[in-house]
């Protein structure tokens, strides 16, 4: 199989890995670098557990190669973490509204969310809707979710 | 020190703490089971079968095995014991049929497991999986219900098709009927359903000591004794351990990748992880049931239910799974929050060469709803009722009989349910435009928490009070992620005053808690729930003496809170790191265990009579839907829902259950259908199975009665289940409304709208 050496910055730290053309971001993020906020849900590009920005755009992690993320800025939910695990606002507003609930989606839509927030503003619940599209809940009913979200950009 | 006194004031149960495990969630550092990797950890392969019926000629592993990076391929001929029996209503009614571990001989469902692999990546576990060779000479099989009844058809097990008719039955139906004033009737049918929780089954799996260890995505635990069974070993040498789920609403109830994982383990002796792709899970995990649904429904003029006959069919697919008990939950609610006075229930799970059906979040008494609120609907359309009056009329209230001849002995608040949700609605919508109708719909239930009564069922727990003041709670529960093991916190911390951030909750692990029997049923409040609440009410019984003594009062007036013992009118106190000291030197255990027992009583199938459940969640969601008379696509304007759910220990997570339960109920009622064309699963694909995402429906209006009359701890009653129950038969009504012609089919999609709209417009004519 074909390796190539890549350097993925992750979370502002640097990686020099060995990767296979063919492997993806979630793989290499979730099993080489055990990052598991970055997550399998579907390999397709549907439900968005596996989402990360890259250079601040949220992208699907199972269906953009290593490669590609090579010499990007890639950030995780857990990168949004402070000094000393302190939680990021919007983090704050997730817990505080419930809107976790298995918590399996909670990084996509965090991610997704925070890129919406940056870019809007202030985004209408329908904007925050529209945004969250490719980030499914299977559990809370979406309707913490939201309440989350537009509690941070409240803020 | 008595539950009563408790209930003067609460500081912790009715607050929405955020604790536990939804911190390490927001911060994306909880690990589930995928997320697990051990040194020389193999990945393993399920081999899945491609056709729904069929003789297995042939079956060479050569190729695979060659494969470099190849570990194991194992077939039937290396599992030591390949038949899994499962009675899962505890044999008192259906067939015994087993199921195999691997396939030998014979394939019966499409997805159905021939061999597994191991090897040292994931990638060439796909590539040797691909390599086994199997031949298969396909069989006829049988596809739905209707076919697999019929005289001559091709038999999914020789025993039969038939795996389980249940019969209850109370007063002369027949004559009753006859009698009745007006008779409404209707067939109903529901579809396969998909679980589609985010996080596929996953595991890994390895040996120490002897003991073989599993630490997978599961809701079940105690499954470890079948896993020993079927690997012939002592249940000593296997240890479950339940990682805290992604989501699991019955799916993960049976065992998924356990077998599986299992044998890899104990074959290699080296450590192994299974997940199951999502198309994967597609195919082979079990579904919801579909129903076809018969009823006949009597009644006076003045509205008043004198007799209810009702079929249902149930597919089971290839195995018997939980489909006994599936169809007795839907068999003893199918007649719903109303008082029928005769009334003839026959229940019947049939085997097809289908995916196996199984535990859904509902679990039967869901699919029922749409049965008897569709005929609510038609009775007070028939008599010119209004749908609540007619309902009114007929709720069950406490100390009816229900046709299995239990009592009711707690409180009916489902009127009061139905007034909230409705007036959480306001004022009915208006068209939007020209060729839009718009109606509001409503729909009550009655959906039973804790397990089938005949199990005698039971949980423990065990808690310590630490040297220093902080508290441990050990228990077998496995959290589904809707605050399973957070709840228990709340009611430890509201009886002995530690803070929240003081108690640390183990669940989910057969060897090292006590067990605590599986989160499903909606039993895991009512259950462990109570054993922590009389687990913490027997230490703190233990160790106030104690403390009185210190304190100069008496054991009877001290306050456990903000982590210390107070003497009356909180003028002296000792912290709890205090009174563990003085326990240990006095000898007084700090530590107890306790087990809590469920009522207990027995059902004779013979008759249809006896003890079904320990109780219900009664509630009623409202719904006012926009349909578009052009394409037939229904729209939801607004949607609210109420239940009673006695006492809401965490409120905020009953918010979030109700609103989870009701968008998954939109789903079943819109959008999901996993359709099976002949044996054959069609969406292969994540893509093309239609989850509702977040700008399908609206937000879901919630309302909580809390009537205190539950029978779980301080008064609750389970709310995992119940939501989900309402919806289509909510949206049925509203779409009933809107047009005039009832829906009598899931999902309730546009092609099936237009056509309803057709018949409107022919009857017109």
């Amino acid at each position: 199989m074909n390796q190539c050496q890549i350097t993925l910055i992750v979370n502002d730290r640097d990686y020099e890995l060995w990767v296979a053309a063919s492997d993806t971001l979630l793989d290499v993020l979730h099993d080489e670098l055990g990052m598991a906020d970055v997550r399998y849900g579907c390999g397709e590009g549907v439900c968005g557990t596996c989402t990360v920005l890259l250079d601040g755009e949220p992208v699907n992690g199972c269906l953009t190669l290593a490669v590609q993320a090579a010499g990007h800025q890639v950030t995780t939910m857990r990168g949004l973490l402070g000094p000393g695990e302190a939680l990021h606002p919007l983090q704050e507003c997730f817990l505080r509204r419930g809107a976790s609930q298995c918590g399996f989606c909670t990084p996509g839509m965090v991610l997704t969310a925070l890129d919406l927030v940056r870019r809007t503003g202030r985004p209408t619940r329908e904007e925050i809707r529209y945004a969250l599209v490719g980030n499914l809940c299977r559990c809370t009913g979406y309707t913490k979710i939201l309440d989350a979200i537009e509690e941070y950009a409240d803020l | 020190m008595t539950t009563s006194d408790l209930q003067r004031s609460y500081r912790v149960v009715g607050t929405s703490p955020a604790h536990h495990d939804f911190v390490d969630k927001v911060k994306g550092s909880l690990h589930y089971a995928a997320d697990w990797q051990l040194p020389g950890m193999l990945h393993g392969r399920v081999v899945r079968s491609p056709v729904p019926s069929a003789r297995i000629t042939g079956l060479d592993v050569t190729a695979a095995r060659a494969l470099p990076g190849v570990i194991a391929v194992l077939t039937a001929a290396d599992v030591p014991s390949n038949q899994v029996v499962e009675l899962a209503s505890g044999g008192l009614a259906e067939l015994q049929v087993s199921m195999p571990v691997l396939a030998a001989d014979r394939v019966r469902y499409m997805g159905e497991p021939v061999a597994v692999v191991a090897a040292v990546t994931p990638q060439i576990a796909h590539e040797a999986a691909e390599l086994v060779a199997v031949d298969y000479e396909e069989l006829p099989g049988v596809f739905d219900v209707t076919a697999a009844r019929a005289d001559g058809a091709p038999l999914v097990h020789e025993v039969g098709n038939t795996l389980v008719s249940w019969q209850i039955h109370c007063g002369d139906v027949a004559g009753a009927l006859a009698a009745a004033d007006v008779v409404v009737e209707g067939e109903y049918r529901t579809q396969h359903v998909e679980h589609a929780y985010l996080e596929p089954e996953a595991g890994v799996g390895w040996l120490e000591n002897g003991v073989l260890t599993l630490r997978v995505s599961t809701q079940v635990i105690e499954h470890a004794a079948m896993i020993a069974h079927i690997l012939g070993l002592p249940q000593s040498k296997v240890r479950v351990i339940a990682a805290y789920m992604g989501g699991g609403f019955g799916g993960k109830e049976d065992m998924t990748v356990e077998p599986h994982l299992a044998l890899l383990v104990w074959h290699t002796r080296r450590p192994v992880r299974m997940i199951w792709d999502r198309q994967e899970s597609l195919l082979g995990s079990t579904k919801r049931h579909p129903f076809v649904m018969r009823y006949r429904t009597g009644a006076d003029r003045d509205g008043t239910i004198t007799a209810q006959q009702v079929e249902i069919i149930g597919d089971a697919g290839a195995y018997p799974n939980l489909s006994p008990r599936v169809l007795f939950a839907a068999a003893a609610c199918a007649c719903g929050p109303y008082r029928v006075p005769n009334a003839s229930i026959t229940s019947t799970a049939v085997f097809t060469n289908n995916v196996p059906s199984s535990a859904f979040r509902g679990f039967g008494a869901m699919q029922v709803v749409l049965g008897y609120e569709s005929q609510l609907d038609l009775l007070a359309e028939r008599l010119g009722l209004s749908r609540t009056e007619l309902r009114e009329r007929n709720f069950l209230a406490k100390g009816d009989l229900l046709p299995t001849g239990e009592r009711l002995d707690t409180c009916v608040e489902v009127a009061q349910t139905m007034r909230r949700a409705l007036g959480m609605l306001g004022e009915p919508p208006r068209p939007s435009g020209p060729g839009k109708l718009t109606g509001r719909g409503l729909g009550c239930n009655r959906h039973p928490y804790g397990r089938t009564i005949w199990f005698r069922d039971r949980a423990s727990a065990w808690l310590s009070l630490q040297a220093d003041g902080t508290l441990l709670i050990r228990s077998g529960v496995t959290d589904l992620g809707a605050g399973q093991a957070a709840s228990l916190g709340q009611i430890a911390a509201e009886v002995l005053g530690a803070p929240l951030d003081d108690i640390s909750i183990y669940i989910g692990d057969s060897a090292l808690n006590p067990p605590a029997g599986g989160t499903f049923a909606t039993r895991q409040l009512y259950m462990s729930g109570n054993a922590v609440l009389h687990a913490a009410l027997e230490l703190r019984g233990r160790m106030a003496p104690v403390a009185a003594d210190l304190l100069g009062a008496s054991a009877d007036d001290l306050e456990f809170a903000d982590g210390r013992v107070w003497a009356p009118a909180r003028e002296v106190s000792i912290t709890l790191a205090e009174l563990a000291a003085a326990c240990d030197k006095r000898a007084v255990g700090t530590a107890h265990l306790s087990t809590w027992r469920a009522e207990s009583g027995s059902f004779d199938p013979r008759t249809g009579q006896g003890d079904t459940f320990p109780d219900y969640t009664y509630g009623t969601h409202a719904a006012d839907v926009e349909v578009d008379t052009e394409t037939g696509q229904v729209t939801v304007l607004r949607y609210a829902a109420c239940h009673d759910v006695g006492r809401a220990i965490n409120p905020m997570r009953v918010q979030g259950q109700i609103q989870g339960g009701a968008m998954q109920g939109l789903g079943y009622a819109l959008t999901e259908d996993m359709a099976i064309e002949e044996g054959y699963v069609q969406a292969a694909l994540f893509a093309n199975y239609l989850i509702p995402n977040a700008q399908d429906f609206p937000d879901v209006l919630v309302d909580i009665v809390e009537s205190g009359e539950g029978k779980g701890p301080l008064g609750a009653r389970g709310i995992g289940e119940p939501p989900i129950g309402n919806v289509a038969a909510t949206i049925a009504s509203a779409i009933h409304d809107a047009i005039g012609v009832r829906p009598d089919r899931l999902p309730m999609t546009p092609e099936r709208v237009l056509a309803l709209l057709d018949t409107r417009g022919s009857e017109q004519q």
